[in-house]
């Protein structure tokens, strides 16, 4: 009788805890469980990156330590198919497990009810699922390192036929598996988008305006709706390209290339229509990867001056703007790939114009921060960086939307110097700043400002000394295992063992990060509802909010950012705050 | 232990300062070739073209420069100026926006960029769309016929020269391996096709890049200033052997051309190639003039009709050569001569 009930007990806290912890339909608890997932996918990710630092600077050298490990066989050198596989799942990971799933998945689930007021999302069901969905992708990732060649080996871009005929990549069974991993993440993310969208249409507190909306919420609602716009056409590809490889179908085959060994290609495909469809969703994915980080660095910029957001309706323009025209200019990544030319000359000048709403941006965070109360907390400081290191890529995006300069730099180190910019020094950074600002809302305590801040300045520094002196590698290709084979490569070698130092470096810095996150979660100082004297909603709740989110009905008087109000003695007054005689509009 | 004492308050401002003053700083010394940056200069351009494309390159390389040092200060200045240590009794400034303000960076940059959208293209259309014209002898202008038909391989380049009937795709084409050799002065046609993945052809110094697409012919075309030797590399991922699609350009004077081209023809055996490219059965059979084996193909006398066909057949002829070169040992053993001919000093 008594065993019985122990039993019962027991497998009810074992329940308890599955639910609440595991296979939980809370949107904090799935925001915290994709954090944690990316998190661990952009240390592996980062550790690829290093490998392929290491090829770079001594190439063909055995690596000490991992290299005995790994590649035994070969006298622990990197071959140069691993090379291929290095490079192709750095991407992989950092885009699809770590940068997507952490701006949209842990931030957007983790903020978006919390911000407009809502006790949850509105699909808690579809939103658990949308987790789920991202394990099968983890899961072939996983698989491909027992599948010959260890991992796809055809780029992040796959572009067929180097991705379709086995005869040509040694990595057939891991380009199918690289294929599944990809329809799994976007269709986690599809599931995301939906629940996000409707989430923010329909479930506001009562007086929550859209334009009383967080920059953070807004930019994740028009992430959302890019993601529910263009994912399905990268599906619809990624499910070509499977047949292609498994049935031999020919959507992006030409006639007379021999496939596999066996069968010639009966033609009828067309190699340059994989890259179209692909580009169509990579493209607005480039801003999936950059707009939320932009929404939550608004909020913290203007958090941390002191001082409204300047100009919030040109930013929400702007973001709008993005999101329109990051449809239309996706042919930029093809000048050079034997496309239509004259359309290359129309897709220059839509691309020249999507320059112009990022530009707006990174002025009005500056005329933010102008006559502000600076605060140079840990967030504060990569918000800056963030925006400073926008600055660099962006510019340098404006470089290369020449498609006469693009000739020279296209498929060079100038293009990696560019997008590591924008995705590390800008996004990463920028989710960094946010980890740092919502932590005490995730776990009750805060993390420590003075650590933050070493861990601030050294990623700064080594950040910039190993991308920056890519700008100046406009005539190395990308992707190349060994570049001194070529007389005309071989004096860049000291350069990039400079980079190679600073990039181990900067990853030996995120130990700092790694300790003060997980020494934090245990011991950091406990802090109250509103630790940065923020206004937006979900500062009115308990740090860490309760299940259901706010033990009162939040009502919205006002925008999120009505710091330093003349009429208001504190330097903040929060969205729930009683109005005042003279209340601002918005 | 609290990193905010006096000394810090003046570091953020100059670690935020040094961003653009570094960028600038090290884009000039690598634009100059600067220690240690002396690798990092632009290679110097060898083809007509390629000074429009440097012209925009530093033109908006400048252009970039002078905006990130306004932000980057910008920036600094406000880290420095408006930190709340520096006058603790100071209440933050209280505004939303200005519209003003926000229509005159919203016009400005966009008046820059519509410009520079504008101005650019013409180099655009220089590189890549106005194939260079000649006159044939009814005087009519026609594209300039290819000097060479590039193919791409895994992971080689196969450079076909025409024969005594001038044009490429025939029996009497010459055939060289991760050598090209073209005249000086002159347009340059290449004529790019792939035989089994997407390459591409790049070579620094002439601002020349152009994916190789299978299944697709492309034209590209340079006009060399003067004599030199470079890389040809391939900058479109193609397998493993990626980096090592290794070939080079020789740029020589016209006479030196013409003498080095008729070597090629004494040394080049039709036989040879005729064995190597025959496993799977006979060379499907000509219209007129036999096959490769038995020497060169006179067209003067063809219809149009005719040379279609005769080029469809040679195309296939030639991928049944693709497709048995690598296990054909000759055609090894021809690309190790040529490979260490060329490393001989």
């Amino acid at each position: 009788m008594d065993d019985a009930n122990v039993n019962s007990n027991d497998a009810n806290r074992l329940a308890r805890f599955l639910t609440s912890y595991i296979f939980s339909t809370d949107h904090k608890v799935i925001g915290i469980q994709f954090l944690f997932s990316s998190l661990i996918w952009l240390a592996i990710g980062g550790l690829l990156a290093m490998a392929v630092r290491w090829q770079l600077a001594w190439p063909w050298t055995a690596m000490p330590v991992f290299g005995d490990l790994l590649f035994a066989d070969d006298g622990g050198k990197i071959t140069p198919e691993f090379y291929n596989v290095l490079f192709t799942m750095h991407a992989t990971i950092m885009i699809f497990f770590v940068v997507i799933p952490i701006l949209s998945g842990a931030f957007g689930n983790y903020l978006i009810p919390l911000m407009i007021g809502a006790e949850d999302m509105a699909f808690p069901k579809l939103n658990m699922l949308s987790y789920w969905f991202m394990w099968p992708a983890f899961a072939c990732v996983v698989l491909m390192v027992f599948v010959p060649g260890y991992g796809a080996g055809s780029g992040w871009t796959a572009y067929p036929p180097l991705s379709v005929l086995v005869a040509h990549s040694p990595t057939g069974t891991a380009q199918n598996l690289w294929v599944l991993a990809l329809l799994f993440a976007g269709v986690s993310s599809m599931m995301g988008a939906i629940n996000y969208i409707t989430t923010i249409v329909q479930m506001r507190a009562p007086g929550m305006d859209m334009f009383r909306l967080p920059m953070t919420v807004w930019s994740l609602l028009i992430t959302a709706i890019m993601q529910a716009f263009a994912l399905p056409v990268l599906t619809a590809a990624l499910l070509m390209q499977l047949c292609d490889q498994v049935f031999l179908t020919g959507f992006f085959l030409p006639e007379g290339i021999t496939a596999n060994n066996a069968l010639a290609s009966s033609g009828g495909g067309e190699v340059l229509l994989w890259q179209h469809l692909f580009w169509f969703y990579s493209h607005p994915a480039v801003y999936i990867m950059i707009l939320p980080a932009m929404g939550m660095v608004s909020d913290m910029l203007a958090c941390f001056s002191r001082k409204p957001l300047f100009g919030y309706r040109p930013m929400v323009y702007s973001v709008c703007a993005i999101a329109g025209m990051g449809f239309i200019v996706w042919g930029h990544h093809m000048f050079i790939s034997g496309m239509n030319k004259m359309l290359a000359v129309s897709f220059m000048v839509s691309t020249m114009l999507i320059a112009l709403p990022s530009g707006i941006k990174v002025f009005n965070w500056i005329g933010t921060m102008w006559g502000g109360r600076l605060h140079l907390t840990t967030p504060m400081l990569f918000s800056i960086g963030f925006v400073s290191m926008f600055v660099i890529g962006g510019l340098s995006g404006v470089v290369m939307s020449s498609p006469a300069v693009d000739i020279l730099i296209h498929d060079t180190y100038y293009i990696v110097a560019h997008l590591h910019y924008v995705l590390f020094g800008a996004s990463v950074l920028g989710v960094f700043g946010a980890i740092y600002f919502w932590f005490p809302k995730m776990f009750g305590r805060s993390m420590n400002d003075s650590v933050g801040k070493i861990h601030f300045v050294f990623t700064f520094i080594f950040l910039n000394g190993t991308f920056f002196p890519m700008h100046f590698l406009g005539r190395m290709p990308r992707r190349y295992a060994d570049p001194y084979l070529h007389d005309s490569l071989r004096e860049l070698q000291p350069l990039n063992e400079f980079m190679t130092y600073c990039a181990f470096l900067m990853a030996a810095t995120q130990l700092i990060f790694i300790c003060n996150f997980f020494w934090s979660i245990f011991f950091g100082p406990k802090v109250d509802r509103n630790p940065w004297k923020s206004n937006s909603l979900e500062w009115t709740t308990a740090s860490p909010p309760p299940h259901g989110n706010f033990d009162f009905q939040p009502i919205v008087h006002r925008g999120p950012y009505e710091y330093s109000h003349p009429d208001c003695e504190e330097d903040f007054l929060p969205q729930i705050a009683e109005p005042l005689r003279r209340d601002p509009q918005t | 232990m609290r990193l905010q004492s006096k000394h810090l308050k003046r570091f953020w401002p100059i670690l935020f300062y040094s961003v653009p003053v570094l960028a600038t700083v090290t884009f000039l010394m690598a634009s100059w070739g600067v220690w240690p940056f002396e690798a990092c200069e632009l290679p110097e351009s060898l083809s007509s073209a390629a000074k429009t494309i440097d012209h925009l390159f530093y033109g908006i390389h400048t252009l970039s420069m002078l905006i990130l040092l306004g932000t980057g200060v910008a920036i600094g200045w406000v880290i420095w100026k408006f930190d709340h240590r520096r006058d603790p009794n100071r209440k933050a400034a209280y505004f939303h926006h200005n519209t003003k303000l926000e229509v005159l960076w919203t016009l400005i940059p966009a008046g820059i960029l519509v410009a520079l959208a504008f101005y650019q293209m013409n180099s655009w259309a220089e590189n890549k769309m106005n194939r260079p014209m000649i006159t044939d002898v009814s005087g009519t202008e026609i594209p300039k016929p290819p000097l060479v038909m590039v193919k791409a391989r895994q992971f080689g380049w196969e450079f076909h020269y025409a024969g005594d009937d001038g044009i490429t795709e025939t029996a009497d084409d010459l055939y060289i391996e991760n050598l090209l050799v073209v005249p000086v002065g002159e347009d340059i046609v290449l004529q790019l096709e792939s035989r089994d993945v997407i390459h591409s052809f790049f070579v620094a110094e002439l601002r020349l890049k152009q994916d190789i697409v299978p299944g697709k012919t492309q034209f590209a075309w340079f006009n060399p200033i003067r004599p030199c030797e470079v890389d040809i590399l391939c900058t479109e991922l193609c397998g493993w052997g990626h980096y090592k699609m290794k070939a080079r350009l020789k740029v020589v004077p016209r006479g030196e051309f013409d003498k080095w081209l008729n070597e090629l023809k004494q040394d080049y055996q039709p036989q040879e190639l005729a064995c190597r490219a025959i496993p799977v059965g006979e060379p499907p059979a000509l219209p007129r003039g036999g096959g490769p084996s038995t020497g060169s193909v006179t067209n003067d006398h063809l219809s149009v009709a005719e040379v279609a066909r005769l080029w469809t057949h040679h195309e296939t002829f030639l991928q049944s050569l693709a497709r048995s070169a690598s296990k054909v040992p000759q055609a090894q053993k021809r690309d190790r001569e040529f490979t260490s001919e060329r490393q001989q000093p």
